[in-house]
């Protein structure tokens, strides 16, 4: 089975190389990165990572680049695509749990979630993300216990069936919403998501950002 | 006796429709959104001419005051506009970025590296 490690990578250049050696280290070889017009020189240090080296020229969001992963990867033959953080939050040892009910067909998408491991975070960040888990619920009727984790794995059909519009960070509902819709058999993986200095000084999940998710996501809902 | 400010907002109105009459010549916007900007522009010259009719408008929709009513259409077409722009503006995101996409998918190094072989 091909399975093809999709990374989209945003002024990651001080992360990137380590995250790359550690999917190495474990035998990952199809490894997609997606550099989204980042401002410092995260392209130029994956240059010579014989990676998969994608490049937006301008930022178009996270949304954005893990679409044109995945379209590369379906492009490539991948029979199976794992979404994997840039920051070092998702650790490599969990991928097999990630990849393995879609190798055994059990589902044909799994997510990754930090709410069924014991898993070490700030208050803040939890309170956001149980509220995501609401709104999911109250949006779309999709009862999960962590809705917006970076870490998924697709079979290459559920792949292909989820079309990602949203460009930024509100693409995550948009993958739910569509497994939801697409009736994506899903299962929910317990993973341990690492918050480093690094990862919370990137803030993703801040307040902020989550309004304008979640102002976002109502007016798709309103567009439809 | 007919005020500035009715004399200004008729001119307004009139230089607003031929900006829109000129949008239309260059074939900038379609004519169904000409139509809608000249319903807005002649609704308001003609309000503006006879301020009594939007009273009898108000009077009608249960409104004391014109004033309000033309508060209150203005604040609808306001956020109808609004509405506008977003889905506009969000098309035109999505059209950028299977643009920069396209671009990606082509130029990636490492199928160039293997080319090269």
């Amino acid at each position: 089975m091909k399975l093809f490690i999709v990374i989209a990578a945003y002024n990651e250049e001080k992360s990137i190389l380590k995250v790359i050696s550690d999917l190495k280290k474990a035998g990952y070889k199809n490894i997609v990165v997606v550099d989204d017009g980042s401002k410092d020189n995260t392209y130029t240090v994956l240059k010579k990572s014989g990676v998969h080296l994608l490049h937006h020229i301008i930022n178009r969001g996270q949304g954005a680049a893990l679409k044109t992963g995945i379209d590369y990867a379906l492009m490539n033959g991948a029979d199976i695509i794992v979404t994997f953080d840039a920051d070092g939050q998702h650790r490599v040892e969990d991928i097999p749990a990630m990849t393995n009910p879609i190798i055994t067909k059990e589902c044909d998408a799994t997510i990754g979630s930090r709410f069924l491991k014991k898993t070490k975070m700030p208050l803040l960040r939890k309170i956001t993300l149980k509220i995501g888990v609401i709104i999911m619920w109250l949006f779309y009727g999709v009862k999960m216990t962590d809705a917006h984790n970076g870490f998924r794995a697709f079979s290459r059909e559920a792949a292909k069936k989820i079309n990602i519009t949203s460009d930024r960070m509100e693409h995550a509902s948009q993958i739910i919403e569509e497994i939801y819709r697409k009736k994506i058999k899903y299962k929910e993986i317990p993973v341990i998501i690492r918050y480093t200095d690094y990862s919370m000084e990137k803030g993703h999940g801040g307040i902020r950002q989550a309004c304008s998710v979640f102002g976002r996501m109502f007016l798709r809902k309103l567009l439809r | 006796m007919i005020t500035i400010i009715q004399v200004l907002m008729i001119l307004f109105a009139l230089f607003a429709w031929s900006r829109a009459a000129l949008r239309l010549k260059d074939k900038s916007i379609r004519i169904t959104e000409f139509i809608f900007w000249s319903v807005l522009w002649a609704s308001l010259i003609t309000f503006s001419v006879s301020p009594a009719l939007l009273q009898f408008l108000s009077s009608v929709l249960g409104i004391q005051r014109a004033t309000d009513l033309a508060v209150y259409v203005s604040i609808i077409v306001l956020f109808y506009l609004m509405f506008r722009i977003y889905v506009k503006v969000d098309k035109q995101g999505q059209e950028i970025t299977q643009v920069v996409r396209n671009v990606a998918l082509k130029n990636n190094l490492y199928v160039k590296k293997k080319n090269k072989k």
